[in-house]
């Protein structure tokens, strides 16, 4: 399959979606925020300089503007993040009626959706994400989580009848920088509604949102010490992971990292769930709807500029409907908005960091270096700040690096198949299984595929669905064990 | 050629869930200030300004055929809505009413709304509406025997009311309420495209549900793959339940990013409504001065 240009030319049909009438700027207000121009440690319910007293800058992508600064906690910092932990554990939360722990994570959840509009502001600043993603999934979404394992406190006899639960102790979590305040809710919820307590590290390039939920565990009057949040890069992360102390380790971040974490919690009798990276295959068979599929591959790889561990990054697109579903998607990316972050009308908001941006544009580089055939709309990029205009790449194959590797980003490899049974084994060829995407008219052939799938998650005529109710992981290189839902409480239980 | 089973064997399947999401995504773009104000104008040059009740006289006709060309006199640089639609009896009323306007008059036909008569007919309603001056024939597809199957007589139905409209355009209404489902309101679409309708229409307005977002999503996908298909450029009409200026609004992003510039004209959109104008105007001023005025501001004709 090649990129057909011909409808663009003379006479052929086209649509020309540069039209006279455009949307005026529609920017979300930023009056109402309040943030300090340097954030603490939050251990043990206050707010503590680091004991080296190291901070670093937090930027916003859009702009490359430095939004405030946060300590590099070190070693004593740990110490005395994980002392504050334990001892609430002991003294506090573990000892408290089930049923008032789980009245302190509602007040939570609550307080969250009160404040929703000031975190989906900070969130877009921080992270570069699109306003209408922080305001519509990632703040809604995290107070849902809230919300959920807020009611499971007092039931978990309920959850593993005939057993006794036991909570484990201190948890140390590490989050990433894709959905700051979403993985800072699916890690301490289940925590704190199973009776552990926590220390939380924030990603390095979006810690913001994890300090102004730390402001609102103490509006909450959550005990201190329950939960710690502190800041750092990834040595801040290995003294969490290390620290003798701490009973259990929650990851989500890049597989590399999650080799390491496994190689150092070898024979230490911690707990860990790991969820790591993905390279899912979305596979779209010629019996679909046509245009809602189009819509879903657009969701599955562009939402949140493609840094989603669970984005649709492999296209597999049935070879008798691949020149129409990739005509559609070229439209499709030429009606696509990118740009400010805080615009409500904005799809693609801007690349995260730097370092994701170099990252993302040496994937495009190979990917035209192994002969892929690149596609990108005509889009201006606002001068400062980082972004990548959304890529398709057709004329590429399984052995394609840009097919086989995570690129974190808003770029599409797009592959024909001919059979089903061809494309099962194209999509199980990847050391990953987070995730996956199957689109037909036809129910039957919906489950028969999706059972020989290896991926935690597939998502059937739609992708990208989330909910507090559903358990999240994956299989090979994507991880272990599962986050969400019922089975996101096994983590942090022993049961007797 | 195709023949009339084999299109609509060879609609696409639509999927519900999908298409209502897509609607939703639509509807979160922010249209405002000057984006808002162009909008808003576009939404008055699209207008076919209906009148369609058993108690229509001349006068109410040539009432709403002043207003037509007169939307708000004290607000200058607005322009007229692109037509006046009534039933056939009123159709010469409203040609004399609108000379020199340069607005359409269009015309209801086939035994609106229910269709429910032979066709002979019909082509004599529809011929005589068009010797009566309608530049415009707005049909009801025999949404019956499309439901039995029948789709070679709704085809060739289409086709004879087509021929029979000469000069004039032709509007298929699919009466979207009555077909139910979007399955079927693609299929009825390519259908009356495929027969040759210049515009395809949601609805009567006498069915309740009238226009909604996903069936015009539908058929405003339908015409894309059509045009793809066969070059040629057909009209969108939603009609009925359209009364807000920020329902036309959201029409217009659909158009915008299903159709693009070529369709966003009233050659090839249109809203069918009755209550809708003066909304629109009300948003108008507003815009212009800051402040909301109260109803009575507006004439209703």
């Amino acid at each position: 399959m090649t990129v057909d240009k011909k409808h663009r030319k003379g006479d052929n049909p086209h649509i020309d979606y540069n039209t006279d009438w455009t949307y005026a700027p529609a920017p979300e207000s930023t009056d109402h925020i309040r943030l300090k121009r340097r954030y603490e440690l939050f251990i043990d319910g206050e707010f503590v300089p680091p004991v080296k007293g190291n901070y670093f800058a937090t930027i916003n992508p859009a702009t490359e503007e430095k939004l405030a600064e946060v300590p590099e906690a070190t070693g004593e910092d740990i110490d005395r993040a994980v002392t504050a932990a334990r001892s609430a554990f002991g003294k506090v939360w573990s000892p408290m009626a089930a049923a008032e722990r789980g009245k302190y994570i509602y007040r939570i959840a609550r307080l969250l959706q009160e404040r929703a509009r000031e975190f989906a502001v900070i969130e877009s600043l921080d992270g570069g994400k699109p306003i209408r993603e922080s305001r519509d999934i990632d703040i809604p979404l995290a107070a849902a989580h809230f919300f959920y394992y807020a009611g499971w406190a007092d039931k978990l006899d309920y959850a593993f009848p005939g057993r006794k639960t036991r909570p484990l102790g201190v948890a140390g979590q590490i989050i990433p920088w894709n959905f700051p305040l979403l993985m800072a809710a699916w890690k301490i919820a289940p925590a704190l509604a199973t009776g552990n307590t926590v220390v939380l590290k924030t990603a390095e390039t979006t810690p913001l949102t994890a300090m102004k939920l730390a402001e609102l565990f103490r509006a909450a009057d959550l005990p201190p010490g329950v939960v710690n949040i502190v800041t750092g890069g990834g040595k801040t992360g290995q003294m969490i992971v290390n620290h003798p102390d701490v009973d259990k380790i929650a990851f989500t971040g890049s597989t590399e990292v999650g080799k390491y974490i496994r190689r150092a919690l070898a024979g230490t009798g911690k707990r860990y769930t790991l969820e790591l990276g993905g390279k899912a295959a979305n596979i779209i068979f010629e019996d679909a709807a046509i245009d809602q599929a189009v819509e879903g591959i657009i969701n599955g790889i562009f939402f949140n500029q493609g840094h989603v561990c669970c984005a649709g990054s492999r296209l597999y697109v049935q070879e008798s409907i691949a020149p129409e579903i990739l005509r559609k998607l070229q439209d499709r990316l030429a009606t696509l908005i990118v740009g400010d972050p805080l615009d409500k009308n904005t799809d693609i908001g801007a690349i995260n960091s730097r370092m994701q941006l170099e990252k993302i544009e040496s994937y495009v580089r190979i990917g035209k270096e192994e002969g892929g055939k690149i596609f990108q709309p005509p889009c201006k990029l606002p001068e400062k700040g980082y972004w990548y205009a959304p890529t398709l790449f057709t004329d590429v194959s399984q052995s394609h690096r840009i097919v086989q590797e995570e690129i974190f980003g808003p770029v599409l490899p797009i592959q024909t198949f001919r059979t089903v049974d061809e494309v099962i084994a194209k999509a199980n060829n990847t050391p990953y299984g987070l995730s996956g995407g199957v689109w037909t008219d036809k129910g039957a052939k919906i489950f028969k595929v999706t059972r020989q799938i290896r991926a935690g998650v597939i998502w059937a005529n739609t992708y990208n669905k989330f909910d507090p109710t559903s358990p999240f992981g994956g299989y090979k290189e994507s991880g272990m064990g599962r986050e969400g839902g019922l089975q996101g409480l096994l983590p942090y239980v022993e049961l007797v | 050629m195709n023949s009339p089973a084999a299109i609509v064997e060879g609609a696409p399947p639509i999927d519900e869930i999908g298409v209502n999401e897509r609607v939703a995504r639509l509807f979160k773009r922010s249209v405002k200030k000057e984006a808002k104000v162009k909008a808003l104008t576009m939404t008055l040059n699209m207008l076919d300004l209906t009148t369609l009740a058993g108690k229509d006289t001349p006068g109410k006709v040539k009432q709403l055929c002043y207003k037509a060309a007169h939307l708000h006199d004290v607000f200058p640089g607005l322009p007229t809505v692109a037509a006046v639609c009534v039933y056939p009896s009123m159709v010469s009323t409203a040609r004399q009413a609108l000379e020199g306007t340069g607005i359409k008059v269009a015309s209801v036909a086939t035994a609106f709304p229910g269709g429910m008569t032979a066709l002979k007919l019909k082509l004599a309603e529809v011929k005589g509406v068009v010797e009566d001056g309608a530049d415009e024939v707005d049909m009801v597809l025999s949404r019956g025997r499309f439901l039995q199957g029948d789709y070679a007589y709704v085809y060739d139905e289409i086709a004879a009311v087509k021929s029979a409209c000469g000069p004039a355009h032709l509007k298929v209404i699919l009466e979207t309420g009555e077909l139910v489902t979007l399955d079927n309101v693609r299929r009825a679409g390519d259908l009356a495209m495929a027969a040759g309708a210049d515009f395809i229409k949601t609805s009567t307005g006498k069915v309740s549900p009238a226009a909604t977002p996903p069936v015009v999503l539908v058929m405003l996908e339908a015409i894309r793959d059509f045009y793809f298909r066969t070059g040629k450029k057909v009209g969108m009409k939603p009609a009925g339940g359209i009364k807000t200026a920020k329902q036309a609004i959201q029409y217009l992003v659909m158009v915008r990013e299903t159709l693009g510039q070529a369709w966003l004209t009233p050659d090839r959109f249109r809203f069918g409504a009755s209550s809708l104008a003066n909304d629109v105007l009300m948003q108008i001023v507003k815009q212009a001065t800051g402040v909301y005025q109260s109803g009575d501001y507006f004439s209703i004709d």
